[in-house]
């Protein structure tokens, strides 16, 4: 096995023992925290692809400020363990059948597709930091500028709802 | 092939020569950061008219010596009621990431002029291209630290403090990330050698660091300003040190961790602040460029190491010999006469002098932001909550916007098509 390989599967598993105790863990603190195990640990499989500007930007802008955010909040609103509760019936005959049978559906694909997924022709390319912002300005300006301006319409949302009512 | 996988497939000598530098720069940091303790006491007590640490050695030398085997032989007492393990996660986290950040930084131009096993020796453990990206990514992993460490403690000072820190470290980041963005559109580069590499000029000297950039540039003495202020913020130091502010909160988000986790937070405090120090040295302030010219005539420059060494290590023999003890009269005359031989060395040999110039400029550098940090500790008072978020959002991030506009307008105009 190479050392890539092994890196590789290392982080993997950090990635979905991570999610996993996202959503066992009964405090919203611990689930956070292994949230950001997973965003790192994300960052760390597209260092591997060679992809370090996006590595950096995962770990800067989910990693630390929004899940700063996430952990600012918890501690704001002082947030106690979570209660956990039997299966409701729609999620026992309808969420749980369609969730084995979606993972069944892409475990196959996967093993059916194994040996014919095509290794990426350039990667090294458009890893650098200049082809991403040449990509963002030239060819993805208007998808880009339109987030920009969705998230801009967010922010004057939570200013209108967080401002005080004139009395 | 990417960066990433060749650099896994390297062979044995080059991990080994990289833990060797990893201990030896671990080792270092941490004696610097115990003598730190000892500078910003003495330069505090000297700046109010004290005396500072005095008893424990000859000028208190001994101080941090005697701190350290205190922290270790304390009682690490855990309160009732801690969320077990976020609150030993949090100080682990919190020097990790304060440790992990100095890999980045580049201390030198040239590699060692010998070879280990055929691998070439720099004076930096990894040089990325993306090193400032990395060094931003810690910084923003940084918060946990602190904030958690309040979380966990289960009381409402620590929570009061790790909440003051999160909202405080967020405001801030940003007005520190948005500030460099003018040293590298002007260097074209996330890597900190290309950084300091474009400061370099045969003919300004200093005058051509990205503050003056007289070479051709945008002054970047607005984004240092930003720099600097929002990096004070962000290591919590005075005159934004709300997260442990003494008269609210007793000791902010660290007031239930005693012994060694009380010391982690400590240290890892003050190597941020190190950290801190060499990122403006080598981004506004030249790094290891010299700042007289780089042009032959200024080559009796190169002296001025073997000028302050020969003096200084005079001075500590002849200190040493006043006191009656041990440490007085062997330890510090050794010192000296090691200090005196390393500034004659200089002088005897011109390729030492010229290998260590860089070095010696950089440390300087981050010599000088580290008393800023001590001297700002002296003389400020700390901000109200209010003004340091009207400082960080209103102040800060506009100014800081403007700048990179500005920048990136020079920069455009400038370029050849």
């Amino acid at each position: 096995m190479s050392p890539a390989l092994l890196v590789f599967f290392v982080l993997a598993a950090l990635a979905i023992i991570g999610a996993l105790s996202l959503i066992l863990q009964k405090h919203p603190i611990h689930s956070a925290l292994s949230l950001i195990v997973v965003m790192v640990s994300l960052a760390g499989l597209y260092l591997l692809l060679g992809a370090e500007f996006v590595a950096a930007v995962q770990i800067i802008v989910y990693g630390g400020a929004i899940m700063v955010l996430f952990v600012f909040v918890i501690m704001l609103l002082n947030a106690g363990e979570e209660e956990h509760t039997d299966f409701s019936k729609l999620a026992k005959f309808g969420g749980l059948p369609l969730a084995l049978a979606l993972t069944g559906l892409l475990a196959a694909a996967m093993v059916h597709h194994a040996g014919s997924v095509p290794n990426p022709t350039n990667p090294d390319a458009l890893a650098r930091t200049s082809s991403i912002s040449i990509m963002l300005f030239s060819t993805f300006v208007y998808p880009f500028e339109l987030t920009s301006f969705l998230i801009l319409v967010a922010i004057m949302g939570a200013l209108v709802l967080a401002q005080r009512e004139k009395s | 092939m990417n960066a990433v996988i060749s650099f896994l497939t390297e062979p044995y000598g080059f991990w080994v020569l990289t833990v060797i530098k990893i201990v030896l720069l671990l080792v270092i940091v941490l004696t610097v950061n115990a003598y730190l303790t000892w500078f910003e006491r003495k330069v505090v007590a000297l700046m109010q008219s004290r005396v500072g640490p005095h008893r424990v050695g000859p000028h208190g030398l001994l101080q941090p010596a005697a701190d350290g085997l205190k922290f270790l032989f304390k009682e690490d007492a855990m309160p009732d009621g801690v969320d077990k393990f976020v609150y030993l996660l949090a100080p682990f986290l919190a020097l990790t990431l304060a440790l992990a950040s100095l890999a980045v930084i580049p201390f030198g131009p040239q590699p060692l002029p010998f070879k280990f096993f055929g691998h070439q020796i720099d004076l930096w453990i990894t040089n990325p291209d993306i090193g400032l990206l990395v060094l931003f990514s810690i910084t923003a992993l940084g918060v946990y630290g602190v904030a958690l460490a309040g979380w966990a403690s289960n009381s409402k000072y620590p929570l009061l403090g790790g909440l003051r820190s999160s909202a405080q470290m967020v405001s801030y980041e940003l007005s520190m990330t948005m500030s460099v963005v003018g040293v590298l559109l002007m260097a074209n580069s996330f890597s900190l050698t290309d950084i300091i590499s474009k400061q370099d000029s045969a003919k300004w000297g200093a005058l051509s660091w990205n503050i003056f950039t007289f070479h051709g540039g945008f002054p970047q003495i607005v984004g240092f300003l930003c720099f600097f202020i929002s990096a004070i913020a962000e290591t919590n130091r005075v005159p934004f040190d709300l997260p442990e502010a003494e008269q609210e909160l007793v000791a902010g988000f660290h007031t239930e961790y005693s012994s060694f986790k009380f010391a982690m937070f400590f240290i890892a405090e003050y190597t941020s602040m190190i950290t801190v120090s060499s990122l403006c040295a080598i981004l506004f302030f030249g790094g290891w460029n010299s700042p007289f010219p780089s042009a032959p005539i200024w080559n009796f420059t190169h002296y001025l190491p073997s000028v302050i060494l020969l003096p200084f290590g005079l001075w500590v023999i002849f200190d040493g010999l006043k006191y009656e003890t041990l440490f007085g009269k062997v330890v510090l005359p050794g010192v000296g006469t090691a200090i005196a031989a390393l500034g004659a060395v200089l002088i005897a040999f011109p390729a030492v002098n010229n290998y260590i110039q860089g070095p010696f400029w950089l440390l300087s550098k981050i010599f000088f932001f580290l008393f800023f940090y001590v001297w700002a500790r002296g003389t400020l008072p700390r901000f109200r909550y209010d003004q340091l978020m009207n400082i960080g959002w209103k102040l800060l991030v506009p100014v800081s916007i403007a700048n990179v506009i500005f920048t990136a307008g020079f920069v455009l105009y400038r370029s050849p098509s």
